[in-house]
C-alpha cells in the first residue's frame, strides 16, 4: 500500500507541473460561481436558456455556431426548449436548401435538423465585415482558450480606457483579459441590453455568466451525463477494488508473504 | 519455458494439444514461477497490456468515425463529440488512454532502472522494450495530428522539419514525409495509416517482450537468481492475477477520474482550433510525455546536434546493460547508485518542466545544466560505479534475507500446501 501513495505522489507531481506549465501567465481573472464545475456539477437550465438569447441577439451576428444543430436546443442536458419552442426558434431562421428538382437553389425557414445558420457565407467575408479579424465560431472557444470560462467571462467585462502610453489603432479596443490587451471586438455588453424573458436583471455581469454557461455547454453538450457516468464508474471501481483486495489477501495469506 | 511436461485431461483437449500446443502455452502461463516478493511496481507491465488493449479497441471505434481528411478531420471529431453514441467517452478514453499509457510506461522504465532489470540475462526483453517506448512515441505523436487543430497541425510542422537538419538530403526527406511541399492533406492520410499500424507492431513486439521475460523469469526486488520453481516463488495464477488485477484496479479509478472529471487537463486548448496554416501559436509545446526530450534538442543551439542529442537520449538506454558495469542488479545493495537514481528522476523530471517553458534565460540555462547531467549519468557515473561502489551483501535466496541468516522456517512448512 506504502508503494501507492508514492505512486500517487509521482501524479500529484506530473500534474503539478501540467497546471503550472498551462497558468504560466498569470492574470487575476474575475470569479463567479460556476454550476457546471465540480464532479457533481450540473447546468443551470435557466441560465443556459438566457445564455442562448444573449448568443443569439449579441453574438450572433458575428460569431458562427458551426458544429450545433437547432434540434440540440432540445436535448437532455442542454438548454432543454421545449420542441415547439425549439421549432419555433429554427423556423425563425432562413435556410440555403436545394437545388429543388428545378435545379435552384432556394431558401426555406430553418428545421430541427438543420445547423445553426452562419452569420456570413465564408470566413473571408467575416473578416471583410470586421476590420480583418475573424470572430472565431463560438462552439468549442471554451475549450480551445486556455483558462476556458473565467477568461472569457472576465474578457466580455474587462474593457477599459487604454493605460497612459498605450495607442490603439482604429477599430482597435483595450481589454485588460484579452491576450496582449489589444483586442479588434468592442464592447458589447450594455446593462439592459437584452429583456430577459423570465424577468431577470440583465446587468452586464449577468449577461456575461449566462453567455458563458451557455457557451460551456455548446462546447461540452454532454458534460451532465459525463458527470453522472463517472460518479458511477468510479464509485463502481472502488467497490471492485476493495473487494479484489480482501481476495487477494485471502490468497496470499496461503503463503508466509506479505502482498 | 515450463519444466514438466503438460498433458491435457480430455481426449479432444489432448488431440488439439498435439497438434497446436495452445494448451501447454496456457498451463505455462498459469504456472508461470515468478518471485514472490514482487512489489507493486512490478505490476505495470499488466496495467501496460491493459492500456494498449484499451487503445487499439476505443482506436477501432474511433477509426469508424473519423475522416482523415484536411477539410473534414476537425469536424468529425466534433461529430464524434456531439452525435456519436458515447463517442466522447470514447474520445477521452483515447485521449486520456494515451497519457495514461506513458505515466505507466515511464513507471515501468524507471522501475527497471532501479532494479536493474536490463542487466543480463534480460538485456533483449529490455532492448526490445526500448523499441515499443520509440513506437509508441511515434503514435501518440501521430494520433495528436489527427485532431487537425493547431496543436496539430504545427506539432507536425515542428516534428518533421527537424529530419531537415540531416545534410544534403534532409529537405528532400522533409518533402517525401510532407507528400507535398507543407504539412497537408496527403500528410493527414499517411500519418492516419501509420497511427492504425503501429499499434499492431507493439501489439507484436509485446508478444517477443513477454517471450524473452519468460526465459530467464522476473528479476525482482532483491535483484537475485532465483530458482525456479522453488520456495521463492509462486504460481502467477491466482496469485500474480490477482495482485495485478488489484493494482489495474487502483490504476482505472485515477484513469476514470482524468477521462470523467478533467478530460482536456493534459491536452493543450490550441488544439480546439482548426488548424490553420497563417497563424501560428504564441508556444508550440508538445504532450507532457515527450517534454523532457524537447528539452534536450532546445538546449544544443545547433539544429542537427540537437536532433542527436535528442534521439541519443533515447538510444543511449539501448546501451544501457553494457555502460553499467555493475554486477549487483537491485539498486537495495547499491548505496551510491540508489543516489545517483533519484537524482537522474530529478533530472528527467526538471527536464519536462523547462520543456514545457520557453527557451530563454535560466530556463535555457537549466535546461543544458540538466541535458549535460543526463548524458553524464549513462556515460560515466554507471560505468564508474560499477567498479568503485561498495555495495552491500546480497541474500542468496528471497526466504533467507540475510546472507548466512537461518532459513524462514514457517515457509518451509507453507510449501506443501501451496505445491497441491
Amino acid at each position: 500500500m506504502k508503494n501507492f501513495f508514492r505512486i500517487s505522489f509521482l501524479l500529484a507531481l506530473f500534474l503539478g507541473f501540467q497546471f503550472n506549465s498551462i497558468a504560466a501567465e498569470k492574470v487575476e481573472y474575475l470569479k463567479t460561481d460556476w454550476s457546471f464545475k465540480g464532479p457533481f456539477g450540473k447546468f443551470d437550465r435557466a441560465a443556459l436558456q438566457r445564455g442562448y438569447q444573449v448568443y443569439q441577439e449579441v453574438c450572433s451576428s458575428c460569431h458562427s455556431m458551426k458544429y450545433l444543430s437547432y434540434r440540440n436546443l432540445v436535448e437532455e442536458g442542454g438548454p432543454e426548449f421545449s420542441v415547439e419552442q425549439a421549432k419555433a426558434i429554427a423556423a425563425s431562421f432562413e435556410v440555403k436548401d436545394g437545388p429543388n428538382a428545378d435545379g435552384e437553389m432556394f431558401m426555406r425557414p430553418g428545421r430541427l435538423s438543420d445547423k445553426f445558420v452562419m452569420p456570413y457565407d465564408n470566413e473571408k467575408a467575416a473578416q471583410a465585415a470586421n476590420g480583418g479579424a475573424y470572430p472565431p465560431d463560438m462552439t468549442v472557444l471554451v475549450k480551445a482558450r486556455g483558462d476556458g470560462v473565467d477568461y472569457i467571462y472576465s474578457l466580455l467585462q474587462g474593457y477599459e480606457d487604454p493605460p497612459a502610453g498605450v495607442t490603439l489603432d482604429d477599430g482597435v479596443y483595450y481589454n485588460k483579459y484579452m491576450y496582449g490587451n489589444k483586442i479588434k471586438m468592442s464592447n458589447q455588453l450594455s446593462d439592459g441590453l437584452v429583456d430577459y424573458s423570465d424577468g431577470t436583471n440583465a446587468s452586464v455581469e449577468q449577461m456575461a455568466k449566462d453567455v458563458t454557461t451557455f457557451l460551456m455547454w455548446t462546447a461540452e453538450p454532454h458534460l451532465e451525463t459525463r458527470h453522472k457516468m463517472g460518479f458511477k464508474a468510479i464509485v463502481y471501481l472502488i467497490i471492485l477494488t476493495v473487494l479484489v483486495y480482501f481476495s487477494m489477501k485471502r490468497i496470499w495469506s496461503r503463503i508466509e508473504t506479505k502482498v | 519455458m515450463s519444466d514438466h511436461e503438460y498433458t491435457p485431461k480430455s481426449k479432444v483437449g489432448k488431440w488439439f494439444n498435439d497438434r497446436l500446443p495452445l494448451l501447454t502455452l496456457a498451463n505455462h502461463l498459469s504456472d508461470y514461477p515468478t518471485p514472490k516478493n514482487l512489489n507493486y511496481w512490478w505490476t505495470f507491465g499488466g496495467i501496460l497490456t491493459f492500456c494498449l488493449i484499451t487503445q487499439i479497441v476505443t482506436g477501432l471505434v474511433l477509426a469508424m468515425h473519423y475522416i482523415a481528411h484536411a477539410d473534414m478531420a476537425f469536424q468529425s471529431v466534433e461529430h464524434i463529440m456531439r452525435d456519436v453514441n458515447y463517442g466522447w467517452l470514447i474520445r477521452y478514453i483515447h485521449a486520456n488512454g494515451a497519457s495514461m499509457f506513458f505515466l505507466a510506461v515511464y513507471i515501468h522504465i524507471f522501475r527497471s532502472l532501479f532494479y536493474g532489470s536490463y542487466k543480463s540475462p534480460r538485456e533483449v526483453i529490455w532492448i526490445i522494450g526500448i523499441i515499443i517506448y520509440l513506437l509508441m512515441m511515434a503514435a501518440a505523436f501521430l494520433g495528436y495530428v489527427l485532431p487537425w487543430g493547431q496543436m496539430s497541425f504545427w506539432g507536425a510542422t515542428v516534428i518533421t522539419n527537424l529530419f531537415s537538419a540531416i545534410p544534403l538530403v534532409g529537405e528532400g526527406i522533409v518533402t517525401w514525409l510532407w507528400g507535398g511541399y507543407s504539412v497537408d492533406n496527403p500528410t493527414l492520410t499517411r500519418f492516419f495509416t501509420l497511427h492504425y499500424l503501429i499499434p499492431f507492431l507493439i501489439l507484436g513486439l509485446v508478444v517477443l517482450h513477454i517471450w524473452a521475460l519468460h526465459v530467464p523469469g522476473n528479476n525482482n526486488p532483491i535483484g537475485i537468481d532465483v530458482k525456479k520453481p522453488s520456495k521463492d516463488t509462486v504460481p502467477f495464477h491466482p496469485y500474480i492475477v490477482i495482485k495485478d488485477g488489484f493494482a489495474l484496479l487502483m490504476f482505472m479509478i485515477v484513469f476514470a477520474f482524468f477521462v470523467f472529471y478533467t478530460p482536456n487537463i493534459l491536452g493543450h486548448a490550441d488544439n480546439y482550433i482548426e488548424a490553420n496554416p497563417l497563424v501560428t501559436p504564441a508556444h508550440i509545446v508538445p504532450e507532457w510525455y515527450l517534454l523532457p526530450f524537447y528539452a534536450i534538442l532546445r538546449s544544443v543551439p545547433d539544429k542537427l546536434l540537437g536532433v542527436i542529442a535528442m534521439l541519443s537520449a533515447i538510444l543511449i538506454l539501448a546501451a544501457l546493460p553494457w555502460l553499467d558495469t555493475s554486477k549487483i542488479r537491485s539498486a537495495v545493495f547499491r548505496p551510491l547508485y540508489k543516489q545517483f537514481y533519484w537524482i537522474l528522476v530529478a533530472d528527467v523530471l526538471i527536464l519536462g518542466y523547462v520543456g514545457a517553458m520557453p527557451a530563454e534565460g535560466l530556463y535555457l540555462l537549466v535546461a543544458r545544466i540538466a541535458t549535460a547531467y543526463y548524458f553524464l549519468h549513462f556515460l560515466v557515473v554507471l560505468p564508474i560505479l560499477g567498479f568503485k561502489e561498495r555495495t552491500t551483501p546480497v541474500p542468496l535466496s528471497i526466504t533467507e534475507p540475510i546472507l548466512g541468516g537461518s532459513p524462514n522456517l514457517a515457509v518451509v512448512k507453507k510449501k506443501d500446501s501451496f505445491e497441491k
